[in-house]
């Protein structure tokens, strides 16, 4: 095996780790659209913290060996790489703001279980349901798969 | 460069194939996150747990697995693998754990089925040994699609 070969394997399971990433989240989201009570909410986002390894672990390793990749076999300045390179900047971004709508939720449950306050709460449920949030993640999920489009059509390569 | 010489019409296969893929690796982490913390805990975590891990192996594990096999076996007639007297050792590992996979899929999703049923109508006291049978099985997935999606990506001889 080639150096070419080892870093496309690595870039492709980072890749992989960065969509079970986003399955993860979205099992979380479905699974917490109709919690309540503040202990079910912080149990249920125990689950999310192995997405917040694997979306740390895809969001890197896509970058390192992908431009390692560009460097080593393509063009770096091709148009494609620099549509994936925007696209992973702003995902980035996007990620960002979508992680701090859900923190301030799962949050806010472990701080009304803080006050010992472990009864339905309307609050903590619109929380969950953010309009804003659900906006941002369908975004995260788009920009994915349109890196996906770009790494397997490789347009104008 | 096979990804430079690559056909356009071999592309939407393959990006079936890899999305499948990607889907179905994140939802058997996802799963597989959900059992591992219903593993040791009380009622009514573990039910709640084992019911998130046996709906997402139903709705996403599985759908995903068609997914990715109908894909890849487009991508494989379309490359020309299934004319070939002796193929390569990745395609092979590819088609093993795609079947042996789907396998243990189904039969881990139908024991998590059984063993959430059980914990929810006994309130946690039966059904566990299911849920950690179930367990096994989707780690032992899990490895196996990681070395397989190595192995497609890397295709070593």
């Amino acid at each position: 095996m080639e150096l070419y070969d080892w870093l496309l394997a690595l870039h492709v399971l980072a890749a992989f780790s960065w969509v079970a990433a986003l399955v993860v989240y979205t099992v979380v989201i479905v699974a917490g659209w109709g919690l309540t009570v503040p202990s079910d909410v912080v149990r249920m986002f125990r689950v999310s913290r192995v997405g917040d390894a694997l979306i740390a672990v895809g969001m890197l390793g896509t970058i390192v060996f992908g431009i390692w990749l560009a460097l080593d076999e393509y063009e770096i300045w091709d148009g494609w790489i620099i549509a994936a390179l925007v696209l992973w900047l702003v995902a980035g971004g996007v990620g960002g703001q979508e992680g701090k709508v859900y923190n301030g939720a799962r949050d806010r449950a472990r701080a009304l279980l803080d006050e010992g306050q472990d009864s339905p709460s309307p609050e903590l449920n619109a929380m969950l349901r953010s309009q804003r949030g659900l906006v941002l993640h369908t975004l995260m999920i788009l920009l994915v798969l349109a890196i996906l489009v770009i790494m397997i059509y490789k347009p104008g390569a | 460069m096979l990804a430079v010489i690559r056909p356009d019409d071999w592309n939407f296969p393959l990006l079936l194939h890899v999305l499948g893929a990607s889907v179905l690796l994140g939802a058997l982490i996802a799963a597989l996150t959900a059992q591992l913390l219903a593993w040791k805990r009380e009622s009514p975590d573990v039910i709640s747990f084992a019911r998130l891990s046996f709906r997402t192996l139903l709705f996403l594990a599985i759908p995903a697995w068609f997914l990715m096999r109908i894909g890849g076996e487009w991508i494989a007639v379309r490359e020309g693998w299934d004319d070939v007297p002796e193929e390569p050792a990745w395609i092979g590992i590819g088609y093993l754990t795609a079947e042996a996979g789907g396998i243990l899929i189904l039969i881990g999703t139908i024991l998590a089925g059984i063993g959430a049923r059980n914990l929810g109508r006994s309130n946690g006291e039966r059904g566990g040994t299911l849920v950690r049978v179930a367990t096994v099985l989707i780690v032992l997935v899990v490895i196996a699609y990681v070395v397989t999606t190595w192995a497609m990506s890397a295709k070593p001889d």
